[in-house]
């Protein structure tokens, strides 16, 4: 019984450079965060409205997620209760959070939106990419200090050996006082054409390029 | 592989174990009280607080055995390390200073009081960082390993017993403790209140006059193992069976009108559990007491062919505690199966959801072999996690 598992395709925001499957597929350097990820969405013509209703993290996993499901487009090869979303990072929607802060720490001034407060949970992301290409498999946001390759290699093998989930779409994204990050790929039996198999070592190889 | 639950606790306003918190259950004593203005509030507001002095002489109480610990504990920790310390000295056996037990943290806002200007500057920025929380909480019991944090919005409870489950098949690791933990917050309140999503009146889960939630802070800890030794009571022992979690693909605030996404997590559930609907005891449902959650329940419970099955929400007890919940809850499912006790849903009169289905109202006396304990929140996500009692005589 083979139970390897494959990197079949993966997207990388960071920089004012966005990677996807090793090729470089947009490069703006001269942006800041927000404005870099709004170029990324009007450069590749995504037609989605709610996109400018994000906030900033949820705008940053729409795009990478957008281009790494155009690159591989999981949900046609598999049923939708059979992707997972499983998704890191260090800052949680602490973003966010800090704006709602500002709208209720002044009395004078007191101003809380359903709008803001809305997202002001990491898992928002997961909810976005799933409404988007609906996917109704498991989900999960866990917080490290740091990408951990090793945590989410061995716990996504062993949710795809146990037949819980077919696919992962998988990684990190991580938005706080105008650094941004973001690497999604994907996880499945099948090689894919990048051929990449799913271990921490390949994971950090591609992380860190 | 079989997962035991090893110890448990509850830190709510009705008590500070899971004992003391299943006497006030058993009594229909509700935590949730109206609190006038306060620094949560410019309104009054029904809430589920738990007495700041009361948290303080209690931990101060636990910290004279603890003399390392010099660093300043913020509310939530403190929470936490009372709960943990509790579970310690229920089951002794339990060895959290090893290599092989991991501490998984669920909470969906964790410090976040200490974005108030009156609390930053006592605490380091960081501190504010959940996975920073985690690692002061896991330092203090002297863990060795990195914990993990799930924050998933209001399954994170339920989602992290799954998990630990996960992990302890993989056999990394021998115990597993899940702790739930989140407070209240000018910040939590004020955001709901935004969303006009609280009641005036203790929350009325499932009922026909229901109008809102109630919210609330707490903490739970559930201590799981892959080893039986390592539980307490061998002639008892509470497994768990099975577990998922599934996203409505619908909106990231609004329930599902079709209930599909709770439906699918149950089913995963309960086929991983190897249950059929008709054996199932009781459902610990999520009741939030706003119209569509509950809504939304009844046709995922109806769905699952479950509508007979006894069903009972908390939050009227102990307001929704939000990365807390699911802990918390699962525990008092644990007791009733232990005490075959089933609790009653305070502040139910009359039912008033989209589709038939069998809520408690009054505490009574029932054979409780399992429990499927459910949940959803925002971001349109589902878990539940089946629990089975097994008698070995």
């Amino acid at each position: 019984m083979e139970n390897k598992n494959y990197i079949s395709s993966y997207c990388a925001a960071k920089n004012g450079e966005v990677i996807v499957d090793h090729t470089i597929s947009y490069s703006e350097k001269t942006l800041l965060s927000v404005d870099f990820i709004k170029s990324v969405y009007k450069h590749f013509q995504f037609n989605y409205p709610k996109f400018y209703k994000m906030d900033h993290l949820c705008k940053l996993a729409f795009v990478t997620s957008e281009l790494l499901l155009k690159s591989n487009p999981v949900t046609q090869k598999y049923s939708s209760e059979d992707i997972a979303i499983i998704i890191s990072n260090s800052t949680s929607s602490l973003e966010i959070d800090t704006e709602h802060q500002n709208t209720i720490s002044d009395k004078g001034n007191y101003f809380p939106s359903p709008a803001i407060f809305v997202y002001t949970l990491s898992n928002i992301l997961i909810g976005e990419i799933a409404i988007r290409n609906s996917i109704k498999g498991e989900n999960t946001f866990f917080i490290f200090d740091k990408f951990d390759p090793v945590f989410m290699s061995s716990y996504i093998n062993s949710l795809l050996k146990s037949g819980k989930a077919k696919c992962c779409i998988t990684g990190w994204v991580d938005f706080y006082e105008n650094k941004y990050e973001s690497f999604l790929y994907t996880v499945e039996k099948e090689q894919g054409t990048l051929k990449i198999e799913h271990t921490s070592e390949q994971i950090k190889k591609l992380y860190n390029n | 592989m079989n997962v035991f639950v090893a110890s448990d606790n509850i830190i709510s306003p009705l008590g500070f174990t899971s004992s003391e918190n299943f006497e006030q259950l058993i009594k229909m004593h509700t935590g949730v009280t109206r609190i006038e203005k306060s620094e949560l509030s410019e309104e009054a507001v029904c809430a589920a607080i738990i007495d700041t002095k009361k948290l303080n002489a209690e931990f101060q109480k636990q910290n004279h055995t603890n003399k390392a610990s010099e660093i300043e504990y913020t509310r939530l920790e403190k929470m936490a390390i009372i709960s943990i310390n509790d579970c310690l000295k229920q089951n002794p056996k339990i060895n959290i200073a090893s290599k092989k037990t991991l501490l998984v943290l669920s909470t969906t806002k964790g410090n976040i009081d200490l974005l108030d200007a009156s609390l930053a500057s006592r605490f380091d920025k960081k501190r504010v960082y959940l996975w920073e929380t985690a690692k002061i909480i896991a330092g203090y019991f002297k863990n060795p390993n990195q914990p993990i944090v799930v924050s998933n919005a209001c399954i994170s409870g339920v989602l992290a017993i799954i998990i630990g489950k996960r992990l302890l098949e993989d056999n990394t690791y021998d115990t597993v403790i899940v702790s739930g933990v989140d407070i209240m917050t000018h910040f939590v309140v004020s955001g709901f209140q935004s969303f006009k999503a609280i009641s005036n009146e203790v929350a009325k889960p499932y009922d026909s006059k229901r109008d809102g939630i109630s919210l609330g802070e707490g903490c739970g800890t559930i201590v799981l193992t892959n080893n039986p030794e390592l539980t307490l009571n061998i002639e008892q022992q509470i497994f768990v069976k099975g577990g998922a979690s599934s996203n409505d693909a619908n909106h990231i605030s609004g329930p599902s009108r079709t209930g599909d996404g709770l439906l699918l997590a149950i089913e995963k559930t309960l086929k991983e559990a190897n249950v059929k609907a008709e054996e199932v005891n009781y459902i610990s449902g999520h009741g939030t007491a706003t119209l569509y959650n509950d809504d939304m329940e009844s046709i995922a419970i109806s769905d699952a062919q479950l509508a007979a099955v006894p069903m009972n929400s908390l939050k009227s007890y102990f307001g929704h505690t939000l990365g807390a919940a699911g802990l918390i809850e699962s525990i008092v499912g644990i007791h009733s199966m232990r005490k075959n006790t089933l609790i009653g849903t305070y502040n139910f009169n009359e039912l008033g959801v989209a589709k038939p289905i069998n809520i408690i109202k009054d505490t009574t006396s029932a054979v409780v072999n399992n429990c499927l304990k459910t949940s959803a929140g925002f971001g349109g996500c589902n878990a539940a996690v089946f629990f089975q009692k097994v008698q070995n005589n």
